[in-house]
């Protein structure tokens, strides 16, 4: 089936516990609900075929109304059979709010993390939450979470509705501004997974996907724990220039380099930007190529997007990236 | 004025008196000015069927877009406006007047009377919706399309998010139709409640009159709520500075939403309940038989309604709403399941028993149980929440309105069309052609649509003007390309079909079919009086009595169009009613209320004029005229 | 009669092009200081040189106003002119400007800075946003079509007050 679709970004290809509840409802109703079409449709099939044994022909040319005897079967079967549907529905609806309650029950603060995601157009701000606020980590587009731990996703959005879909971990959230939603997703293994934006939210709502990358317990908190460090420091002239570039135009308005005197928030943050898979929410794969196109003529690859078409000297363009591609 | 025997009539003074009086006249002025119902319900449906045909383009350029990755047929921006106008197109501007305009043919005479209570509204409602229609195009070509999904979510579609007049015309443009769907929705109810041949009282009424009167109904309470959010809400925040959907002065963006589905939700019910007595219609002609179990279906129609403005909540599960609240609206997604489960079951029955004449519209028939069932399933697959929140906003969706609104609006309204071309044109329709076209479009639809639930499934959201190839959903889109090509070539063999059967095809005569209800009780195509005389019936299939029972009614006068009106529930003579002649005035009001309408889109001053245009036209309208002396 | 539908049509078809230009490929010029900035003064020496006065090229583009509009804040021009009333810095909406309301002297404000404050955004941001922000100054003054002029802003309130299906987390 690999025509139809990736596993990573699949409903039917559950890695949690709340997306492998949805998975089985969803076996449960399409079985179910397919047989009952195939019974409609034989049925249908049937009436094209069959010869009429036993309905008197006469009656029905002048009166066009069959026996009462007729009548009174066909009453019977109808009526048993609008029962049968509703004891079905009546199933099927036990089944979905059963299979809703029990996902609910999934989440608990026990044990729980808080990542708080905020929809702009069209990226993903991240921030770990913590009581301590020295580990509150801030990040885009980019969601690591450990295997095994509940995570609660809370969030909302900076400018219009968005919709927060990781389908391999469970069903998608709105994100609407003025308001907070919140879901728990958990990864049963370790595995990436792709998300993508699910309400429509302009021009480019096509380019605003996310990355929730599920690791071990100890490879998680050594990420948490580089991640909480402040931006590489250059280190090579070539770096070092490229930092210069990077403070010297209209870059650090909208994005932060922690450790820098880049400290803008309308964009994405890059402190740890290398480390990252891909560029632009999920448009490009994150390699110094695509990262020159991108800088270079944001609004080619994803036109309309917020990010200014920076004019740069051609000199300044390699020692930039080479440095953006440090902050590891 | 029923008689049990026929007294001296002179029939061809009759007919020649009935011809002065309805004439319509000729020349462009005559044309403007026409209030009878055949015409106008023909313009509907011509109309309807251009915009059928546009927003069908726009799914081809959709579809051409997505059929690679990354393609780069259509930028994103038209992209957008595309599917939007599509969309739009297909909701406002087709469907809706399509069954309107059948409605407004096929009621008067299924009642056996001359045309519809208020011919003159019925008039402007025709050049408000064509003035509307014109409006949304005429963004689309100068780039001022909407671009913000045929349901402009806020904030989005608000001021700050949606820069220039796009929005502005697509709000505007709900205006005009609603308006227009709104008095064919009077109109009609108050025929079929008020005008219906004495002796059909309210058990006898056809099916298809039922569906269209509780279509009216539902009109008449879910249009305003789209006014309100399309006008009041949307329209102002962007034109005059309110805050409906500004949280930040205490407006929401949810509010929009709840009462833009407590219309939506019921607009695909106004699309499809007509076109259940489209097939109750061609069923029952078809199999020789009355439809079994007229009460049940009746029931089933006015429960969809009902429970239809229940449940518009399904269309927002994803927005974070209290659990309590949420199990109440799966419960109601799921039950009226079981209305339209009634309805299909009767059918069954009906041509389990019955003696089967596979016509083209037959096929269609069953075409539509087999989409329609499909896509009910996967409608009750989606009011299960934790379904609907991994498959919400993808092509899963997608997949299930085609089927439900396809299958279950467009097949029976082309059953439709082929049993009633007769009717319509004097001719025939080409039998075979119309089966070929029915499996082209059955498979071509099929292909398009089916793999649209693998590929949600799968991770595909809507409304993206791309995908990267590393998704690897290209196959099945290429896959759905292809057939949406096959609906074109089946859209291209019913208009063949059509041009060359109204040339060349088989006279019709009255009643081709043998069918038992009304309108086969009179030349095809009807002379604009309807009937010569008007008829009284004794029972739900007037032409399947016998000749010596039929009763007809004489003693309204033919020299100005009068028509009789009848009590409510059981049709006995009330009082004779005299319509409206040609009028130039509903032409005249459409085009004043438009001037202040388009104007203050653009110039919210432009309002005041406006109203004071609007009221000049309805004095023109309704001034009063001397009453002809009574014999 | 057919040639006065003909030019209706066209008409039509043209007005609503410059309120809804997009321009999504701008060219990322960026000005060098003094560069085509508009003259202070009217007096040249030597003979009448061509009156060079730089226009809008997004002038009454909705587009270019409401992009104007969110780089007013994401800029933060509204934390000295707060959103148009003036603060640290002068009011922008006014009759009596400083150096002048033109479209060419506003430009010329935002490339060269002012004393007393104002920074020199010229050489830093691309020219096609300051004729953005240029045009979103005029809109405040009334100086653009209503019909491209957004009515407000939906200035979202920074911490949200409706909490939905929160279960208990500790932030």
């Amino acid at each position: 089936m690999s025509a139809w679709g990736t596993p990573y970004q699949s409903a039917v290809n559950a890695a949690g516990p709340q997306s492998g509840r949805i998975e089985t409802l969803f076996w449960v109703f399409t079985i179910l609900l397919a047989i009952i079409f195939v019974i409609v449709i034989v049925v249908l099939l049937l009436t094209l075929t069959r010869r009429h044994r036993g309905i008197q022909q006469e009656p029905l040319e002048q009166t066009h109304i069959p026996s009462g005897a007729t009548e009174h079967r066909l009453t019977r079967t109808v009526a048993a059979a609008t029962i049968v549907t509703v004891v079905v529905l009546l199933g099927l609806l036990v089944a979905s709010v059963g299979t809703g309650k029990a996902i609910s029950g999934l989440g608990t603060a026990r044990n729980g993390l808080a990542v708080e995601v905020i929809g702009n157009q069209w990226w993903w701000y991240v921030r770990y939450l913590n009581d301590d606020a020295s580990r509150i980590v801030t990040t885009a587009n980019e969601i690591h979470i450990p295997v095994g731990r509940p995570v609660m996703i809370r969030g909302t959005s900076h400018d219009v509705i968005h919709s927060f879909w990781v389908p391999n971990l469970n069903g998608k959230i709105d994100f609407i501004p003025s308001r907070v939603n919140a879901q728990w997703i958990e990864a049963d293994y370790p595995g990436r997974f792709r998300g993508q934006c699910a309400e429509f939210c302009g021009i480019q709502h096509a380019h605003m996907a996310l990355w929730v990358v599920a690791e071990p317990p100890d490879r998680f908190e050594a990420w948490m724990n580089h991640q909480l460090e402040p931006a590489a420091a250059p280190s090579d002239a070539d770096s070092q220039q490229g930092q210069q570039v990077f403070l010297n135009h209209a870059c650090i308005f909208c994005h932060t380099i922690a450790g820098t005197a880049a400290l803008g928030s309308a964009g994405p943050d890059l402190t740890h930007f290398a480390s990252r898979s891909t560029i632009a929410a999920g448009t490009l794969p994150n390699t110094k190529g695509n990262l020159a196109g991108w800088i270079a003529d944001p609004q080619n690859i994803k036109p309309g997007n917020h990010m200014a078409t920076v004019a740069l000297d051609s000199a300044d363009v390699q020692p930039l990236i080479d440095y953006l591609e440090s902050l590891k | 004025m029923t008689a049990a025997t026929t007294p001296s009539i002179d029939l061809d003074r009759e007919r020649a008196s009935l011809e002065r009086a309805w004439a319509n006249g000729r020349g462009l002025l005559a044309w403007l000015s026409v209030t009878t119902h055949q015409a106008i319900g023909m313009r509907y449906i011509v109309t309807a069927f251009l915009f059928l045909l546009a927003g069908g383009v726009e799914a081809l350029l959709m579809r051409l877009q997505l059929a690679r990755p990354d393609n780069t047929l259509l930028t994103a921006d038209k992209y957008n406006q595309i599917f939007t106008v599509h969309g739009s197109t297909m909701m406002f501007l087709f469907a809706v007047p399509m069954m309107e305009g059948m409605g407004v043919y096929l009621v008067p005479l299924m009642l056996g009377t001359r045309n519809v209570a208020f011919p003159r509204l019925n008039a402007f409602g025709y050049w408000m919706y064509v003035i509307g229609g014109l409006f949304l195009y005429w963004g689309l070509f100068t780039n001022t399309g909407p671009d913000v999904g045929w349901f402009a979510y806020t904030p989005l579609s608000g001021p700050q998010f949606s820069p220039g007049k796009r929005v502005d015309v697509w709000a505007q443009m709900i205006t005009f139709t609603e308006i227009s769907a709104m008095c064919v929705a009077a109109e009609l109810a108050a025929t079929i409640l008020k005008m219906r041949a004495p002796g059909m009282s309210l058990n006898r009424i056809p099916l298809f009159c039922w569906g269209m009167l509780v279509q009216s109904f539902m009109v008449l309470f879910a249009m305003p709520a789209v006014m309100v959010a399309s006008n009041i809400f949307l329209l102002t925040d962007r034109t005059i500075g309110t805050h409906f959907s500004n949280p930040a002065e205490g407006g929401d963006p949810l509010l929009y939403q709840h009462v833009f589905w407590f219309f939506g939700h019921p607009e695909v019910y106004i699309i499809f309940i007509p076109a259940l007595g489209m097939v109750s219609a061609i069923v029952d002609t078809n199999t020789r038989r009355a439809i079994f179990g007229y009460p049940a279906m009746v029931l089933s129609l006015v429960a969809t309604a009902f429970i239809g403005f229940g449940l518009w909540v399904h269309h927002m599960f994803a927005t974070g709403l209290p659990q309590i609240g949420e199990a109440y609206f799966t419960a109601a997604s799921m039950m009226i399941a079981i209305a339209s489960g009634v309805q299909i079951f009767c059918w069954l029955a009906t041509m389990w028993t019955g003696r089967i004449r596979w016509t083209a519209a037959m096929h269609f028939v069953a075409g539509f149980v087999f989409i329609f069932v499909l896509g009910g399933l996967t409608g009750v697959m989606l009011a299960a929440i934790p379904l609907d929140l991994q498959v919400h906003d993808t092509f899963f969706v997608v997949a299930h309105f085609h089927y439900v609104l396809i299958g279950g609006a467009l097949f029976p309204l082309f059953g439709g069309f082929h049993h009633w071309f007769g009717k319509f044109t004097g001719r025939l329709i080409d039998e075979r052609l119309g089966k070929l076209t029915f499996w082209v479009l059955f498979i071509g639809f099929n292909l398009t649509f089916f793999p649209m639930h693998i590929l949600g499934l799968r991770g595909m959201t809507r409304r993206i003007y791309t995908y990267p190839s590393e998704m690897q959903w290209g196959g099945a889109n290429a896959l759905a390309t292809a057939g949406a090509l096959v609906i074109l070539l089946g859209g291209i063999l019913f208009l063949v079909n059509v041009f060359t059967s109204r040339r060349n095809g088989e006279m019709a005569g009255p009643n081709p079919w043998d069918s038992g209800t009304l309108e086969w009780a009179t030349a095809s195509p009807p002379q604009n009086f309807n009937f010569l005389l008007l008829p009284a019936v004794t029972g739900r299939y007037p032409l399947w009595t016998s000749f010596k029972e039929r009763i007809a009614v004489t003693g309204l006068r033919n020299d100005r169009r009068e028509v009789l009106v009848t009590t409510l529930m059981d049709a006995e003579p009330h009082h004779r009613y005299v319509l409206p002649r040609s009028s130039i005035w509903p032409f005249v009001t459409a085009v004043l209320i438009t001037i202040g309408l388009i104007g203050s889109v653009f110039q919210f001053q432009w309002y005041y004029p406006g109203i004071a245009l609007a009221t000049i036209g309805f004095l023109g309208w309704f001034w009063p005229r001397a009453q002809e002396a009574e014999p | 009669m057919r040639r006065l539908a003909a030019l209706t049509v066209c008409l039509i078809a043209l007005s609503a092009c410059q309120r809804e230009k997009r321009d999504t490929r701008p060219a990322p010029i960026r000005t060098a200081v003094f560069g085509s900035a508009a003259r202070e003064s009217p007096l040249e020496p030597g003979g009448q040189l061509p009156n060079y006065q730089p226009s809008n090229p997004y002038d009454k583009s909705a587009y270019a106003i409401s992009e104007g509009q969110r780089l007013f804040d994401w800029y933060n021009c509204s934390g000295c002119h707060a959103h148009g009333g003036g603060g640290m810095g002068p009011p922008l909406i006014k009759q009596q400007w400083i150096y002048g309301g033109d479209p060419a002297n506003l430009f010329d404000t935002i490339v060269k800075g002012r004393p007393n404050g104002m920074p020199t955004w010229g050489g830093r941001i691309p020219d096609y946003q300051i004729w953005q922000l240029v045009a979103f100054i005029r809109s405040m003054n009334n100086e653009e079509p209503q019909s491209a002029t957004p009515v407000r802003s939906d200035n979202i309130q920074t911490q949200p007050t409706i909490r939905n299906r929160v279960k208990g987390v500790t932030k």
